[in-house]
C-alpha cells in the first residue's frame, strides 16, 4: 500500500503543489515568524494557525496522522479484496481510470516512461535536498545521488531487463519494482532504502539514511567487473527472494479464508513498521525455505508482536555534548523553597506544594469588524474570511477523498460480483452499495459546496473591485488572482462521462431494487385483494338467497368491511429519466468537462491609495484609526492581574502585542478572561469586549501550546462622522441605501494559554486532584483519569461519550483502566461522590467506625463535651467505663433534641407564644453557637495586660505627667475617693461565692392606711394595731382605736422584702410613709447548672423582687380579760408594691444606685396616697407632687463580676463602605469628647448584619383599632399607643442572645416575636409617633434601673415629652423623677445628633437639634444624607386577636394560679370566695378601660358588696409573655402567706386582647377575712 | 469496688522547682500552678505555690536556686487534659517594681520515675516601642491576664514573646491504676514485666 504513495503524489502534484511562481508568494506570506501576525484579515482558524513554527510542526504531524489514517482506511476490509486478487485488471481501472490515455502512451514509449520516472526521482531528491542542511563531513545529497544513480544506470542491463519488465503488468508500480530489481544486490539495498524512504515522504529521515549509507559506501573500493556468465552462475547459486507481494492464498492453508481478528473485536497491537518490500521479501523467503505456514497468522500476514518502540525518546536530549561529565555530577546550589502553608489545607497534600505558573501569551488582536472600517474593509474582511474557508476546504479536499472512496467502493463491488472469487458475501456487497450511495451523496454535496464557495469569492471580489472604482481610492492591499488550470479536454470529458454512466447504472440498479420490492408488495396486496373479492362475491351470492327472508338486514351488510382498493402495479423506472436527472445534477454541482479549474489566490500585493489622494472623509477615517489604541487586560479569577501595553490600531485593524504573562498561581484557576479596551485619543477607554479563555488542559505546556484565536464581539453602537461604517449601525453598499447591513464590532484575539514548565522540566500545574475534587480518595489516585490528564473528566458521561466517539480500542491493554472506568460509569454504579472531603485520609485513620463511637456512652459524652453542648460543657470527670455512665445523663439532652421541633403548649398555654418561644429558642441557639465560635478568637487584650499608650493630647489620667504626679500622690488623702473594686473573672467561682447585696435606704410616699375603712371597721379589739402596745413607740402613736385616726397615728408600718431566686430577706419594720431603713440585705446567688462562665451568667433570667409590705398587727385575743397576762396578736402583711430589677441589669451595671418608682397596683384597698398635711414636713414641699411612691436602693454583686464583653466580631454589612467609615469616624470623635455618652450609629440586625441605625426609623401605622379608640384626643391616642407598646413583653437581648451585643429587630419582627428589649420598644413607639405626625426621636442614654437604654422623645407644642417605651409612662422634660438620667444622642429617621452640651441630664439640656453648637449631627453639609432606605416593612399588618382564645387562656391562667396558691399553702385549707371572685372579675375590664383610675368608685362598690369581710387585695397588671412571670408576681405579693384560719381567697384573671396577640393580663388577688 | 476494678487512676507528683538561669536578673521568686483538664481533680497536696526570693549564686554558674517543693496528687478518668505545671517568675526591676521575668509550662511527665525538665521561659512583648518604654518606665510590663494561658494553645497567636531564661524542675512521678484502666505509660523495658494484660481493662 505504501508503495502507491508516490504515484498518488505524482498525480496530485500538478494540482496541489504546483511550484507556480504565482502561488509561492502566498505561502510565503502566510508562513512567517512564530509571533508575527498574518497579513490578511483571515477568518478561519487554520489560516492563522499556519503562522507559527509550532503550528507548522503540528500540521505536519496532522498530515502524517491523516496519511496514516487514510492508509488504514485503505487497509480496512473494503479495499482489501483488491489486493488479494491479481491486481492487473482492476488497478488499471483504479489508478488509470482518470487518465486512460497514459496507458497507451506508456506501452508505446517505454524508454520515455523510464526516463520520466527517473527524472521524477531526481526531482524529488532535489526537492528534499533543498530543505535540510547537510552536516559537514558528509557527501552532499547531490553527490550521494550521483554516486548511486551512476551505478544505477548501466544501459545494457536495462535493455536486458526490458522484456521482463514488459512482461509484467502494466502498472506503474510493478514497473518500478521491476526496474529496481535489476541493480546488483548491494546497491539495490541502498536504492531500496532510498526508494522506501522517499515513499514514506519523510524527507529528513531519508536524508539521514542516505547519508549513512553513503558514508559506509565511500570506503568501498571500485567495483570490479564480473563477466555475465559468472554472474549468471552466481545467480543460480544465490537465492534472491522475490519482492512481489505474496498472494494470500499461498500463505494460508487451502480453502481457508483469511481471518481478521481485528474485525472480530480482538485486540491487535500496532505492528512494527516494516517496509512493504522487506515484508514481501521475507514472506517469499519463508515460503520457499520453510513450506510450512507456521510463520503466518490467520490473516495471512507474518506473525508479529505489537510494536514495542515508543514514539518519543525516553532519554532527555543532551543539549551540549562538549560538556564535561563532571559538571553534571556536581551538586548544585538551590535556593531554599518556602514551604507553602496553604497546601496543607488542600487535598492531596502528597502533591508537591509550590507555586504554579500559567503562561498567557497574547500575541495580537485582529478586528473582523471595527467602527472605523470603511466599506472596502468590510468587503475585504468578508473576502479574507471566504478565502480562508476556501483554503481550509482545499486542504481537507474532502471531495477528492470522497471521489477516491467512491472509486474504491465501486471496485470492491465489482470484484464481489465476479462469480469466480465469491468469498465476499452477498450481504457485504449490499453494504458496499449502500455505502456507495452515501458516499456519492456526500461527494456531490461537497463538490457543490466547493463551487458555491468559489462563486461567492468571485462575487465578493467583484463587488470590491467595483467599490474601489466607485470611490476611486483603495484602502486595502488585498488582491484576488484567479488562475486557470488547463485540463486535458478529452480526458476530462471521458472521465466525466464515465462518472455519469457509473452513476446512472448505480441509480438504475437502485431503482430496480426498489421496483422489485414494490412489485413484491404489489403482488401480495393483489393476492389479498383477489381473495377478498372472491369472498365478497360468495357472500353476495349467499345474500341473494337469503334476501327474501331478511330484507331489513340486507341494507347493512355491504358496509361491514371497507373495500380494499385494487392495488396498482408500480411503474418501472425510465432509464432516460434517470439519466436526465443525473446529468442535471452533474451540471449543477460539478464543473463542466473541459472547463478550466479556477484557483483563487489572495495576495496583499495591491497598493493603498496614499492619504493626499483620498477624499476628506476617508482621510478623517484614517486619522481616526490612527488615534485609536487598544490594550488587553488579563483577568484571572475575576481579578485583574496584568494588562498589555497600549498599542495603536494599525491601518489594517490589527494590533500586535506579543506579550507573555506569567501568572504565578496557587490554586486551580477558575476563570480566565481577557478584556479588550480601546482608547480613542486622550479621551477615556471603553471596554470593547470580554473574551473568555478556556483553562488549558494539563497537557498543554508552554512551547507546545498552539496559538489560538478566540473571537469576541461587542454590542456597542458607534456612529462616526466619516467614512467609517460604525458599529451596530445599518449601512449599505448600494447607492440607494437598499440592502442594509448591520455589523457589530468583532474580532479575534490570538493567544495561547499554557502551563509553564519548571526548571527541571516539571510542568507547573496545580495537582489534578484540585480539579476533580474528591474524585477518588488519595490512595486510589493512580487511576486512569489522572494518568490521562485531560480536563473535564469529572463528567463521566462525557468521558464515555468521548470514548465512544473516538473509537477507543476497548481491547487495547493500555486503555483497560479507562474502559473499566467507563463501563462502571455508564452502568450507573459509578462512584462519583457529590461531596467534598477535607480529610481524605480520615477514613484510613479511624480505628473504629462512627457507629461504634456513638454506641459508646463514654465517647459520646467526651464528644458532646468537646462540642461544648450546654448540658455537658462543664461535665467533670467523665467516668472511665461505659458501665459507670448513667443512662439518665443523656436524658435531658435527648429530650431537648427531641423537643426541638415539638411545640410544647404546656408552659405557654397559647400556641402563638409557644411558636414564638420555639423560634426564639432556635435563633438563640444559633447565635450562641456563633458566639461560642467567636469566643475562641482572641485579641491581644484578652491575653495580655498592658498599659495603654499614654495619650498626651487628651484630658484624663492618661497623661504621662499626671501619672508621674500620681507617684507622688499622698498615700492616705484626706478626702478619699472611691476605688474600683477588684474585678473577678468568672471562671474560678463556685456556688455560694457570689452574693447579691441590696442596700435599702429609704422610701417616699408609701401609701397609708385609709381611715375610711373605719366605717365598717367597728372599734373592735381585733382592729387595733399592735403598735398601740408597741414598746418602742408608745409616745408617738396614740393607742386609740377610735374611728378617726388621730394626729400622729401610725399611718403605715412598711418593711421591705427582697426575694431573689426564691430566697427571701426582709428589713426591719419602719414607720410612716417616708421610712428610712438603711439596711443591707445579702442574698446568695446560684448560677444555672453551676456554670459561672460569663455566658451563663448573662443569661440568668431571674429578677430581684423588692416588695414593700405594710405590717399590720391584729390583736387576736378573744377575751379582754386576758389582756393583762398575755399578748396575742397576729401579724399580717399587706403588699403595697414592688420594684422588679432583672439580674442581668445588675450584672451589667455592676451596681445600681438610685431612687426607683415603686410599682403600686392601681387599686390598693384600704390604702390611699392622700397626703396628710400634718405628716408633711418642709422636705416635701419642695418636691413636686409626684404620683408614685419611691424607694432608694443600692444593689451590687459581691464580688464584682466582669461582665462579658460583646463579641468583637466584625459583622458583615450591606451598608456602603464609605458610610461605615464615616460612622467609625463619627463615633471615634464623639468618644474622644465625651467618652461616657452613648453614641450609636450602627446596630446589628437579627441576621447579624450591621445596619445603619436610622434605617429603623420610619413612620409605621399603628393598629386601626387603637387609633379609633379616642379619635379626638391625640394625647390619649399617644398614651394608648405607648401602653400598647409597653404591653409587648420585655426580654433583654442579653438574656436571649447571651454575650452578643444588641440585636435590633425590625418592628414587624418585634411584633411577631412579641418580645424585645428597650430598643425595639422604643423604635416601635417612635415609629408610631412619627406616623401620628409627631416630631419624635429615639433617645439613647442612661436611665435607672436599665442603664444604657433607649427612650422616645417627642416634641409637643411647646415642650418635650420623654416616653419610657417599656412602661408606657411619659415624663416632662423637667420631671425630677424621670428615670432617664442622661442623654447621649438623638436618632431621627434621617440623622443622628450627638449631645455635645456640657451636661447630659435631660433637665439641663436643650433638645433643639438644629443648633450645631449643642448637637453634632452625623449627616451634615460635608456628608449629606444619602437617602437610606428603611429596613422596616412598608406597613404593619395587624391581626385581630382571637377573643375566644384569650378567654380560654384567661380561664386556664385562673385555674393554674388557684392551684398554685393552694400549693403554696400546703398546711392550710384554701377556701375560695366565689362571690368575691365574680365581683372582682367584673371590675377588671373596667380597670383595663380606665387604665386603673377607678379607685374610688371601685372601692366603694367593693366595700358595699363585701361589707362583712375585711378585704385586702389588689389587681396586678402585666403584659403576657408566659405563665411563669405571672406566677412569680403572684407569689411575690405574698397573699398566700396569710394563715388566719378562716381566711378566704378570691382570684380573678382578665385578659384584654390587643391586636397582634398582645395581651394585657390583669390578676386580681385578694384575701378576705370575715368580720365578726 | 476493688473487685470491679478502679474507676480512676491516680497521678502523684512530687519534686521541686530546682533552679533557674536568668542571666540578666537577680532576686527572683517563682509561682507555680497546675493546669489540667476537666476530668482531672486534685486529691491531695497543693495546686499552687509561691517561692521565696532567691539571689544568684556567687560562683560561675550564677544559678538561682529555689529548691521549692511541689507535691500534689491528681485523680482522673481520662488522660486527656494531662496536668501541666505553669511557672511564672517575678523579680524587681531597677525601680523596685515587681515585674514578670518569665512564663513557662511543661506537662507533668507521664511515665513513672524521676524526671528532670528544663523549661524555657518567656515574657510577652510590648505592642509598640513606645509602650515598651513606658512600661519599663512605669514598671508595668505586659503580663498575661492569667498565667494559665501559657499552658494552652488557644489565642496564643495574637501574642509575641521574648525568651528570657530557663527553669529546671525535678519530678518524681508515681501513677496508680493506669495500667488497669488500659493506659500503659511505663518505660519500655518494664512493659513486659509488669502487670496483667491491659486488654480487659480497655475502656469503651
Amino acid at each position: 500500500m505504501v508503495s502507491e504513495k508516490p504515484h498518488l503524489g505524482s498525480q496530485r502534484e500538478p494540482m496541489e503543489d504546483d511550484p507556480d511562481p504565482d502561488t509561492r508568494p502566498l505561502s510565503m506570506t502566510t508562513r512567517r515568524g512564530p509571533r508575527s501576525l498574518p497579513p490578511i484579515p483571515s477568518a478561519s482558524r487554520t489560516g492563522f494557525a499556519e503562522f507559527s513554527m509550532r503550528e507548522r510542526m503540528r500540521e505536519k504531524l496532522q498530515a502524517a496522522r491523516s496519511k496514516a489514517e487514510s492508509a488504514l482506511l485503505q487497509e480496512t476490509p473494503t479495499p482489501r479484496p483488491r489486493r488479494l486478487q491479481s491486481p492487473s485488471k482492476k488497478e488499471l481501472e483504479t489508478e488509470f481510470g482518470t487518465e486512460p490515455g497514459r496507458e497507451v502512451q506508456r506501452t508505446q514509449q517505454e524508454d520515455d516512461s523510464q526516463s520520466y520516472s527517473r527524472v521524477k526521482f531526481r526531482d524529488s531528491v532535489r526537492k528534499i535536498r533543498s530543505k535540510p542542511p547537510v552536516p559537514p563531513g558528509f557527501p552532499s545529497a547531490e553527490e550521494a545521488y550521483n554516486f548511486f544513480t551512476f551505478n544505477f544506470d548501466p544501459e545494457p542491463e536495462e535493455s536486458a531487463e526490458k522484456p521482463k519488465a514488459r512482461n509484467r503488468d502494466g502498472t506503474n508500480q510493478e514497473e518500478e519494482e521491476g526496474e529496481e530489481e535489476e541493480p546488483p544486490v548491494q546497491e539495490g539495498v541502498n536504492k531500496m532504502d532510498e526508494e522506501e524512504l522517499l515513499n514514506d515522504k519523510d524527507a529528513e529521515d531519508f536524508l539521514l539514511g542516505l547519508d549513512h549509507a553513503a558514508g559506509d559506501l565511500v570506503a568501498v573500493g571500485p567495483a570490479d567487473y564480473k563477466g555475465v556468465h559468472a554472474r549468471l552462475q552466481e545467480k543460480e547459486i544465490l537465492f534472491v527472494p522475490s519482492r512481489l507481494t505474496v498472494p494470500a492464498y499461498k500463505k494460508l492453508p487451502e480453502n481457508v479464508q483469511p481471518r481478521y481478528l481485528e474485525d472480530e473485536g480482538l485486540y491487535i497491537g500496532a505492528r512494527p513498521e516494516v517496509p512493504r518490500l522487506t515484508q514481501n521479501t521475507v514472506e517469499n523467503r519463508l515460503l520457499v525455505q520453510d513450506p510450512g505456514r507456521k510463520w503466518f497468522g490467520d490473516d495471512g500476514r507474518i506473525l508479529a508482536l505489537p510494536n514495542p518502540t515508543k514514539p518519543f525518546p525516553s532519554r532527555p536530549p543532551v543539549l551540549a555534548q562538549e560538556r564535561d561529565m563532571k559538571v553534571e555530577l556536581e551538586t548544585l546550589y538551590k535556593k531554599a523553597v518556602r514551604y507553602v502553608h496553604r497546601s496543607k489545607h488542600m487535598i492531596g497534600s502528597g502533591d508537591s506544594p509550590g507555586n504554579f505558573q500559567l503562561d498567557i501569551d497574547i500575541s495580537g488582536l485582529i478586528f473582523t469588524h471595527h467602527p472605523c472600517f470603511s466599506r472596502e474593509h468590510v468587503l475585504a474582511a468578508k473576502l479574507a474570511q471566504l478565502y480562508d474557508q476556501y483554503l481550509a476546504r482545499r486542504q481537507r479536499s474532502k471531495a477528492t477523498f470522497l471521489t477516491d472512496k467512491l472509486q474504491a467502493l465501486r471496485n470492491a463491488v465489482q470484484t464481489g460480483l465476479d462469480p469466480a472469487k465469491t468469498h465476499i458475501t452477498q450481504k457485504a456487497i449490499k453494504e458496499y452499495k449502500s455505502e456507495i450511495r452515501q458516499t456519492r451523496k456526500l461527494r456531490d454535496a461537497e463538490q457543490e459546496k466547493d463551487r458555491i464557495l468559489l462563486k461567492t469569492i468571485i462575487k465578493v471580489w467583484k463587488e470590491m473591485k467595483s467599490l474601489r472604482e466607485f470611490q476611486r481610492f483603495t484602502n486595502t492591499p488585498l488582491k484576488l488572482v484567479l488562475r486557470k488550470e488547463k485540463v486535458d479536454q478529452k480526458a476530462d470529458e471521458e472521465a466525466y462521462e464515465a462518472e455519469i454512466q457509473a452513476e446512472i447504472s448505480e441509480l438504475l440498479e437502485e431503482h430496480l431494487e426498489e421496483y422489485e420490492q414494490k412489485m413484491e408488495e404489489y403482488r401480495t396486496a393483489y393476492q389479498q385483494w383477489k381473495a377478498w373479492k372472491k369472498a365478497q362475491r360468495a357472500k353476495k351470492k349467499k345474500k341473494k338467497q337469503a334476501v327474501e327472508e331478511h330484507l331489513d338486514e340486507e341494507a347493512e351488510e355491504p358496509y361491514l368491511g371497507e373495500d380494499p382498493v385494487k392495488p396498482v402495479p408500480p411503474e418501472p423506472t425510465d432509464r432516460t429519466a434517470v439519466e436526465q436527472q443525473v446529468r442535471e445534477r452533474a451540471a449543477q454541482g460539478r464543473k463542466k468537462p473541459g472547463e478550466p479549474t479556477l484557483v483563487p489566490e489572495l495576495s496583499l500585493a495591491g497598493s493603498v491609495t496614499p492619504n493626499d489622494q483620498c477624499p476628506r472623509a476617508e482621510v478623517l477615517r484614517r486619522e481616526d484609526v490612527k488615534r485609536r489604541s487598544v490594550y488587553v487586560k488579563v483577568i484571572f479569577n475575576e481579578k485583574e492581574v496584568s494588562r498589555t501595553n497600549s498599542r495603536p490600531l494599525g491601518a489594517d485593524f490589527r494590533v500586535h502585542f506579543g506579550q507573555i504573562f506569567n501568572l504565578q498561581i496557587v490554586n486551580w484557576p477558575e476563570s480566565l478572561t481577557l478584556q479588550v479596551y480601546e482608547t480613542v485619543g486622550h479621551s477615556g477607554t471603553t471596554l470593547l469586549a470580554e473574551v473568555f479563555l478556556p483553562v488549558p488542559e494539563t497537557t498543554t505546556l508552554t512551547g507546545r501550546a498552539p496559538i489560538e484565536e478566540v473571537e469576541f464581539s461587542s454590542n456597542q453602537h458607534v456612529t462616526l462622522d466619516h467614512e467609517g461604517v460604525g458599529s451596530g449601525v445599518p449601512f449599505s453598499f448600494e447607492a440607494d441605501g437598499s440592502n442594509q447591513l448591520v455589523l457589530m464590532t468583532s474580532g479575534k484575539v490570538s493567544n495561547s494559554v499554557a502551563w509553564a514548565v519548571g526548571e527541571n522540566g516539571i510542568p507547573l500545574i496545580p495537582p489534578l486532584s484540585q480539579q476533580n475534587l474528591g474524585f477518588r480518595s488519595a490512595l486510589k489516585r493512580a487511576d486512569a483519569i489522572s494518568s490521562i490528564g485531560t480536563s473535564g473528566l469529572t463528567d463521566m458521561k462525557k468521558l464515555a461519550k468521548w470514548a465512544a466517539e473516538s473509537k477507543l480500542d476497548p481491547n487495547d491493554p493500555n486503555n483497560a483502566p479507562l474502559m473499566q472506568l467507563i463501563s462502571v460509569a455508564t452502568s450507573g454504579e459509578s462512584y462519583v461522590p457529590d461531596f467534598f472531603r477535607l480529610e481524605q485520609l480520615q477514613q484510613e485513620f479511624n480505628f473504629v467506625s462512627d457507629e461504634e463511637l456513638n454506641r459508646s456512652k463514654r465517647f459520646r459524652l467526651l464528644h458532646l463535651r468537646s462540642q461544648e453542648v450546654p448540658e455537658f460543657r462543664n461535665y467533670k470527670q467523665i467516668p472511665a467505663y461505659d458501665r459507670e455512665i448513667m443512662e439518665k445523663v443523656f436524658q435531658d439532652y435527648e429530650k431537648r433534641l427531641r423537643d426541638r421541633n415539638v411545640i410544647e403548649t404546656k408552659d405557654h398555654i397559647d400556641t402563638h407564644r409557644a411558636i414564638v418561644a420555639k423560634y426564639l429558642q432556635q435563633v438563640r441557639e444559633s447565635v450562641v453557637n456563633r458566639f461560642l465560635i467567636a469566643k475562641h478568637h482572641f485579641l491581644l487584650t484578652d491575653l495580655i495586660v498592658e498599659e495603654e499608650v499614654p495619650n498626651i493630647s487628651s484630658e484624663g489620667s492618661g497623661i504621662l505627667g499626671l501619672s508621674l504626679f500620681k507617684l507622688a500622690e499622698q498615700k492616705r488623702p484626706l478626702r478619699p475617693r472611691r476605688k474600683g473594686r477588684k474585678k473577678v473573672t468568672a471562671q474560678n467561682l463556685s456556688d455560694g461565692d457570689i452574693k447579691l447585696l441590696v442596700n435599702i435606704i429609704r422610701a417616699y410616699d408609701i401609701p397609708v392606711r385609709k381611715p375610711a375603712a373605719s366605717k365598717f371597721q367597728q372599734p373592735s379589739r381585733s382592729s387595733r394595731t399592735f403598735s398601740e402596745k408597741h414598746a418602742a413607740s408608745p409616745a408617738t402613736h396614740s393607742p386609740s382605736p377610735s374611728a378617726d385616726y388621730p394626729v400622729g397615728q401610725v399611718l403605715v408600718r412598711p418593711f421591705v422584702e427582697v426575694s431573689f431566686q426564691r430566697t427571701i430577706c426582709h428589713t426591719t419594720t419602719a414607720e410612716g410613709p417616708n421610712p428610712s431603713w438603711n439596711e443591707e440585705l445579702e442574698l446568695p446567688f446560684r448560677a444555672p447548672h453551676g456554670d459561672y462562665s460569663t455566658t451563663s451568667l448573662q443569661s440568668v433570667k431571674d429578677d430581684v423582687f423588692i416588695n414593700i409590705f405594710d405590717e399590720v398587727l391584729y390583736d387576736v385575743l378573744e377575751d379582754d380579760r386576758e389582756r393583762g397576762s398575755g399578748i396575742h396578736t397576729r401579724i399580717e402583711r399587706h403588699w403595697l408594691g414592688c420594684v422588679k430589677i432583672p439580674f442581668s441589669t445588675i450584672y451589667f451595671q455592676a451596681r445600681i444606685d438610685g431612687t426607683f418608682k415603686i410599682d403600686i397596683p392601681p387599686v390598693l384597698l384600704g390604702y390611699s396616697k392622700e397626703r396628710n398635711v400634718i405628716t408633711e414636713r418642709g422636705f416635701d414641699s419642695v418636691r413636686s407632687l409626684s404620683e408614685g411612691s419611691y424607694i432608694t436602693l443600692f444593689i451590687t454583686i459581691e464580688p464584682q463580676l466582669v461582665p462579658g464583653e460583646s463579641v468583637r466580631e466584625k459583622f458583615d454589612s450591606q451598608e456602603d463602605e464609605k458610610l461605615l467609615q464615616a460612622t467609625e469616624k463619627f463615633q471615634a470623635e464623639c468618644a474622644l469628647k465625651f467618652p461616657n455618652r452613648q453614641c450609636l450609629t450602627t446596630v446589628i440586625d437579627i441576621t447579624g448584619k450591621t445596619v445603619f441605625v436610622t434605617r429603623y426609623l420610619k413612620p409605621l401605622n399603628p393598629a386601626q383599632e387603637l387609633l379609633n379608640a379616642c379619635p379626638n384626643n391625640p394625647q390619649a391616642t399617644a398614651e394608648l399607643l405607648a401602653r400598647y407598646v409597653s404591653l409587648i413583653p420585655f426580654l433583654p437581648d442579653t438574656v436571649s442572645f447571651a454575650g452578643i451585643c444588641d440585636l435590633w429587630s425590625t418592628s414587624d419582627q418585634f411584633l411577631d416575636l412579641l418580645a424585645g428589649d428597650e430598643e425595639e420598644h422604643a423604635v416601635l413607639l417612635c415609629n408610631y409617633f412619627l406616623s401620628l405626625g409627631k416630631k419624635a426621636w429615639l433617645v439613647m442614654g442612661n436611665a435607672i434601673p436599665e442603664g444604657q437604654t433607649a427612650y422616645v422623645l417627642t416634641r409637643e407644642q411647646s415642650h418635650y415629652l420623654i416616653w419610657n417605651p417599656c412602661s408606657g409612662h411619659f415624663y416632662g422634660q423637667f420631671d425630677t423623677f424621670c428615670p432617664l438620667k442622661s442623654v447621649g444622642c438623638l436618632i431621627g429617621p434621617d440623622n443622628i445628633w450627638f449631645n455635645i452640651q456640657r451636661y447630659d441630664s435631660p433637665l439641663r439640656i436643650n433638645f433643639d437639634v438644629t443648633k450645631p453648637k449643642l448637637w453634632k449631627s452625623f449627616f451634615s453639609r460635608s456628608l449629606p444624607y444619602p437617602g437610606l432606605s428603611s429596613v422596616q416593612p412598608e406597613e404593619l399588618i395587624y391581626q385581630r386577636t382571637d377573643k375566644a382564645a384569650a378567654a380560654e387562656l384567661q380561664d386556664r391562667i385562673e385555674k393554674i394560679l388557684k392551684e398554685k396558691i393552694m400549693d403554696w399553702r400546703p398546711r392550710h385549707l384554701t377556701r375560695w370566695n366565689r362571690y368575691c371572685t365574680s365581683t372582682l372579675r367584673h371590675f377588671l375590664p373596667l380597670l383595663e378601660n380606665s387604665q386603673g383610675n377607678v379607685e374610688d368608685d371601685h372601692r366603694a362598690e367593693l366595700l358595699k358588696q363585701l361589707g362583712d369581710y375585711r378585704f385586702s387585695g389588689f389587681p396586678l397588671h402585666m403584659p403576657y409573655s408566659e405563665l411563669k412571670p405571672l406566677i412569680e408576681a403572684v407569689y411575690s405579693t405574698g397573699v398566700h402567706n396569710i394563715d388566719v384560719p378562716n381566711v378566704e381567697f378570691a382570684l380573678a384573671v382578665y385578659i384584654h386582647p390587643y391586636p397582634k396577640n398582645v395581651l394585657s393580663v390583669w390578676i386580681y388577688v385578694a384575701s378576705l377575712i370575715r368580720n365578726r | 469496688m476493688a473487685a470491679a476494678g478502679p474507676s480512676v487512676f491516680l497521678l502523684m507528683v512530687n519534686g521541686q522547682v530546682e533552679s533557674a538561669q536568668f542571666p540578666e536578673y537577680d532576686d527572683l521568686y517563682c509561682k507555680y500552678c497546675f493546669v489540667y483538664g476537666q476530668d482531672w481533680a486534685p486529691t491531695a497536696g497543693l495546686e499552687e505555690g509561691i517561692s521565696q526570693i532567691t539571689s544568684k549564686s556567687q560562683d560561675v554558674r550564677q544559678a538561682l536556686v529555689w529548691n521549692f517543693p511541689i507535691d500534689v496528687t491528681f485523680k482522673s478518668t481520662n488522660p486527656y487534659g494531662w496536668p501541666q505545671i505553669v511557672l511564672s517568675v517575678y523579680g524587681p526591676d531597677v525601680f523596685g517594681n515587681d515585674v514578670v521575668r518569665g512564663y513557662g509550662a511543661v506537662h507533668v511527665p507521664f511515665s513513672p520515675g524521676r524526671h528532670k525538665r528544663t523549661i524555657p521561659m518567656f515574657v510577652p512583648e510590648s505592642a509598640s516601642t513606645l509602650q515598651k518604654f513606658t512600661s519599663w518606665f512605669m514598671g508595668r510590663r505586659p503580663e498575661y491576664t492569667d498565667p494559665k494561658v501559657v499552658a494552652q494553645g488557644e489565642g496564643r497567636e495574637v501574642t509575641r514573646v521574648r525568651s528570657q531564661g530557663f527553669v529546671t524542675l525535678l519530678f518524681n512521678v508515681v501513677t496508680k491504676d493506669m495500667r488497669k484502666l488500659g493506659y500503659d505509660t511505663g518505660p519500655l523495658d518494664t512493659q513486659v514485666a509488669l502487670g496483667p494484660s491491659p486488654s480487659q481493662g480497655l475502656p469503651g
